[in-house]
């Protein structure tokens, strides 16, 4: 006799032997200062995980069975010893899937590329016009990303991806993405914008209307398996049919991130102190972490799902995105921000009192990076020094400093 | 070895012939049962039962697929169940036919 067995979103809540789908952030460094980036990445962190360390975690994967990695940043491209660590994945049962702004992908490099097997590209565009997409990504991302497009095309890299954040500002775009993409013999994918990293200050302005989450939801279900969506858009499962993908919250279960320094969260939207679950270089390592953290134990665990269970559409959306919620300032077991029912609008503005919680670490440029259509008047003050007289002081003036060795200084000759 | 390209019309699985875990496959054992990940295609396919397991481990050493799934243990009522699954694995290119000589 045989049973049904569970369908596998339940088998999948107990956790996994070892993630099916695991990002890891090589670097913080980036040419770019993307506003939403969901690692709030720019400046390398001087603890970066080694080259050898990098390479025992990519062994310690290989006895795992972990097949893949998506490698991110940062920009991952712009560590020196980046290929010769995708070398060594691919070399040892560890395919690569990395996300690159397209920086480094020269007709030479995509033409490597090109002969490789176990490698995919995934080139980030924002908009699909450079107006668009330049406002999010910095100005002239729009070209560096389209010509390390050509050159892959060029060079026969067919199926490379190209993925997209879906913000208010491109879901009416999603036509003429899809058009870039097979202009490109490329695959789209389009994920969710998260208020994580620098997503926390930009998320407000950003995130889709209500009404274009509907837009996207009948774009995708159109479309089906045709485009990828990494699993990101869970939560519009509540508008009917769900879309293709487990349709879970993975945080933990199926899904982590490493991040540069070794430091393990329960997913990439989650860098947090509070989704830390423990570090590469503890003695365990990758695999003591996943197996045994506590965070890890509590997130495998049931989730109380709190007043969304009595929803008709908590099955299939599951309460939604995690780190969504912690970031916006709602409860675990509450609303996802963006609940296609209207829950989290409500929820939003009955949290707004308290701060949520902030993003951390941050590891932003110091400078402030260029956005198009928000070049303001820099607030600034000009004065006219008034003339000098011995005395009495005029309050306003700047006293004669003692380091002042001019031997004229204080003296006004007199008229 | 790699697969060949199969021959036999989409829909129809046959029972009979010899079959193997396509070489570019890597299996993966789970709670549930195990992870398939092609390196070709990269592809992820998911074994629901420590039974369907069994069977797609043993396919390279026996004869034929139906012969595989009686060292498996699966019952005559299931075989049409686990024909079915052995299909859309084929179909994804984790299995293949073997060749004989």
């Amino acid at each position: 006799m045989t049973t049904a067995p569970l369908p596998l979103a339940e088998q999948f809540q107990h956790g996994l032997q070892a993630p099916i789908c695991l990002t890891w952030e090589l670097t913080y460094a980036c040419n770019l200062s993307c506003v939403h980036c969901l690692s709030s990445s720019g400046r390398r962190d001087p603890r970066e995980l080694t080259t050898a360390e990098c390479m025992a975690v990519i062994d310690e994967l290989q006895r795992m069975q972990v097949f893949y990695v998506n490698i991110g940043g940062g920009e991952p491209t712009v560590r020196p010893d980046f290929w010769a660590l995708v070398d060594h994945a691919t070399g040892h049962d560890v395919g690569v899937k990395f996300s690159t702004n397209g920086v480094k992908i020269t007709p030479e490099v995509a033409r490597r590329l090109a002969g490789r097997d176990y490698v995919d590209v995934q080139i980030s565009l924002d908009g699909a016009t450079p107006e668009v997409n330049d406002a999010v990504r910095g100005r002239g991302s729009y070209e560096v990303a389209l010509r390390a497009m050509r050159n892959l095309a060029d060079a026969g890299f067919a199926g490379f991806k190209i993925s997209v954040v879906m913000t208010r500002h491109n879901v009416g775009q999603l036509d003429v993405f899809k058009a870039i993409a097979d202009r490109f013999g490329a695959q789209l994918r389009v994920t969710r914008l998260r208020p994580s990293g620098r997503g926390a200050d930009s998320w407000n302005e950003l995130h889709p209307t209500v009404g274009q989450q509907r837009e996207l939801y009948d774009w995708l279900v159109a479309h089906g398996t045709d485009v990828l969506t990494g699993d990101s858009f869970f939560h519009l499962s509540g508008y009917g049919a769900a879309l293709p993908g487990l349709n879970l919250c993975g945080a933990g279960r199926v899904v982590c991130l490493i991040d540069p320094v070794g430091d393990v969260y329960a997913c990439p939207f989650a860098i947090h102190p509070s989704f830390l679950a423990g570090n590469v270089r503890d003695p365990g390592g990758f695999a003591g972490v996943w197996q045994h953290s506590e965070l890890f134990s509590d997130l495998r665990r049931p989730q109380a799902g709190g007043a969304c269970e009595s929803c008709s559409a908590f099955g299939s959306c599951r309460g939604g995105c995690m780190a969504a919620k912690f970031f916006t300032g709602l409860p675990r077991d509450g609303p996802d921000p963006e609940c296609v029912r209207g829950h989290g609008e409500q929820a939003l503005a009955a949290a707004a009192s308290a701060p949520a919680p902030r993003p951390s670490p941050d590891h932003s440029h110091r400078t402030a990076p260029y956005r198009t259509g928000e070049r303001q008047p820099v607030p600034l003050t000009l004065s006219v020094r008034p003339p000098v007289s011995a005395h009495p002081p005029v309050s306003g003036r700047p006293p004669v400093s003692a380091c002042n060795v001019n031997p004229l200084a204080g003296f006004i000759p007199e008229r | 070895m790699a697969c060949a390209a199969s021959t036999k019309p989409v829909g129809q699985f046959d029972l009979d012939a010899p079959w193997q875990l396509d070489a570019q496959v890597r299996v993966r054992p789970e709670a549930f049962g195990a992870l398939l990940y092609h390196f070709g295609t990269r592809q992820l396919s998911f074994l629901k039962s420590p039974a369907l397991l069994a069977v797609v481990r043993s396919l390279g050493a026996q004869p034929s697929a139906r012969a595989a799934c009686t060292a498996a243990g699966v019952q005559a009522e299931d075989l049409m169940r686990y024909a079915h699954a052995l299909q859309t694995l084929a179909a994804s290119r984790m299995i293949c036919e073997r060749e004989t000589r």
